[in-house]
């Protein structure tokens, strides 16, 4: 039987995979065109890969996240391989999570990202959608609030950060080389991150 | 899109396949990978690895062979090849001497072929890396991500490699390809952007009587776009700007590189270079050797891109010494 991170996984890769051309096209304006068909090749292969009854969450998202390492390529590869390895290592051994728990996955996440990328907050990247929605679903968990109610602040968060990422020039990734010519359009890694958010905000949403 | 394809997900696979099999003389895959060494391995000498996106053919593959490559790594299309396969690369390649990186500078080329460096020196292989960054198109400042890798890196897979072949050491190796990266520069520019198959439309769009001047290689839109004019006109704009480095004086010796982007007919890059070599003559710029073609392309993008490589006495036999590789090969 599969697993809740199983089906999580999936529902995030699903979303991955339908918005394909749409993150391919904001990747044709200021970078390659590859975003989105590199990062469905990676979730096809996630699909693939990772047995669907490993119900131990930090296992299943190493896994994830090597897979995506060997699969996804260009800098979201390692990036998004990353990401999920150190958000792994906190839920290792844990079959369910809390939303403190979730919040230092997050953190991890952010700063695996942060390491492997050499980029801080405000250069035009999936730091930009991430650490602020971080902060709010933090914000949020310290409240008191769920974890769904709290990542639908998160999610809303991002979209602003993806919205400040149509304002600024890139400095890190391939569009740096645009210079200013890189304003007015939204950072495909930023959406796919948000993007990312909002599928777990779902499927907790709907498996609560 | 028309293209000469089977499947859009399996070109790299089988372009691979068909390098291989035009070439057993020089090139075999590794097993279940998109990696090329050299048929007849490299025992007893440092192994020069690189790599990157495919659609740049001949590159990387292309100069597996003796006095250049020992190992290419071949990504998805304008995409990096991932940290497993460079890892794969690098075991295979390293005949027990030490293996020098040629990276391109991307983000992604880094990053993946950094995490390859760290896995295979946790198996105790010496690894040093070098990033070619000889895009003059590109502001170097810390305001981006510095400068890319494009047609110079020939001159690095070339040179470092001849030294590799003479039996150089890692330190002295990486030092020749260091003093290349530090003393060649180029420019390109489009006529017509390229079209990657999977995404299945051009990568930006001209109209009919514009170009884009300081292209990249993988389809990324130049730093500006203008209206078309004269090839002499538009070499001199390249040019202008890698004069402007101030690294090639009167009096120098220099190699030049005009690089074909892969849908430029050869025709139009010998018009490019007769203007090239005149402009030089001008400056008093002495030309040693000039190579023109295809060698650094970007699928079937038109355009080209020019590249200055200084030399002195060390750097000119490395660039003499003998080449036996697919795409060059020098007696």
């Amino acid at each position: 039987m599969a697993g809740k991170v199983y089906d999580c996984m999936k529902k995030i890769g699903d979303v991955i995979i339908e918005n394909k051309d749409f993150l391919t096209d904001l990747d044709r304006e200021i970078g390659d065109a590859d975003h989105g068909v590199n990062m469905a090749r990676g979730f096809h292969a996630v699909e693939e890969k990772v047995p669907a009854d490993l119900t131990d969450i930090g296992a299943f998202l190493k896994k994830t996240g090597m897979t995506l390492l060997s699969t996804v390529g260009g800098a979201s590869g390692p990036l998004y391989g990353t990401a999920y390895m150190e958000a792994g290592k906190v839920a290792a051994g844990k079959e369910t999570i809390t939303a403190d728990e979730f919040n230092e996955m997050l953190l991890a996440a952010i700063a695996g990202i942060q390491k492997r990328g050499k980029a801080v907050r405000g250069e035009k990247t999936m730091l930009d959608a991430l650490i602020p929605a971080q902060e709010t679903y933090a914000a949020k968990v310290a409240e008191g609030a769920g974890i769904v109610d709290a990542l639908d602040a998160a999610c809303e968060k991002a979209h602003e950060g993806i919205e400040f990422t149509k304002t600024i020039r890139a400095t890190k990734g391939r569009a740096s080389y645009l210079g200013d010519r890189s304003i007015g359009h939204q950072d495909p890694g930023a959406t796919s991150a948000t993007l990312t958010l909002e599928a777990i905000r779902d499927y907790l949403k709907s498996n609560s | 899109m028309k293209k000469l394809i089977n499947e859009i997900d399996n070109i790299v696979d089988e372009m691979l396949d068909g390098m291989t099999a035009a070439y057993p003389q020089y090139v075999k895959r590794l097993d279940g990978l998109d990696v090329l060494v050299r048929a007849g391995g490299s025992e007893g000498k440092v192994a020069l690895v690189s790599g990157g996106g495919s659609g740049h053919e001949p590159a990387h593959g292309g100069f597996v062979g003796k006095g250049m490559l020992d190992g290419a790594v071949a990504g998805a299309v304008f995409t990096s090849p991932t940290p497993d396969q460079v890892y794969e690369a690098i075991m295979a390649a390293n005949g027990g001497k030490g293996v020098l990186l040629v990276i391109k500078n991307y983000t992604g080329d880094v990053m993946n072929f950094e995490m390859a460096a760290d896995m295979a020196a946790d198996e105790g292989v010496e690894v040093e890396k070098v990033v070619v960054a000889d895009d003059v198109a590109v502001e170097n400042s810390t305001w981006t991500t510095g400068r890319r890798g494009i047609a110079g890196t020939i001159f690095v897979h070339k040179l470092a490699g001849a030294c590799a072949e003479a039996g150089g050491d890692l330190a002295t190796v990486k030092a020749v390809a260091e003093k290349v990266i530090a003393n060649v520069r180029s420019m390109g520019m489009a006529v017509d952007a390229c079209t990657v198959p999977a995404a299945g439309k051009p990568s930006f769009d001209l109209a009919e009587d514009e170009i884009e001047i300081g292209i990249g290689i993988h389809g990324e839109p130049g730093v500006n776009r203008e209206k078309i004019s004269s090839v002499n006109e538009i070499a001199d704009k390249l040019l202008a700007k890698i004069l402007d480095e101030g690294i090639y004086g009167e009096g120098d010796e220099v190699a030049v590189m005009v690089n074909g982007m892969g849908g430029t007919p050869l025709m139009e890059l010998f018009v490019a270079n007769k203007h090239i070599a005149e402009v030089l003559a001008g400056k008093g710029i002495k030309i040693y050797k000039t190579l023109v073609g295809n060698f650094m392309t970007s699928l079937d993008m038109e355009g080209f891109s020019i590249t200055l490589l200084k030399l002195d006495d060390e750097l000119k036999p490395l660039l003499d010494a003998p080449a036996d590789t697919p795409a060059f090969v020098q007696v």
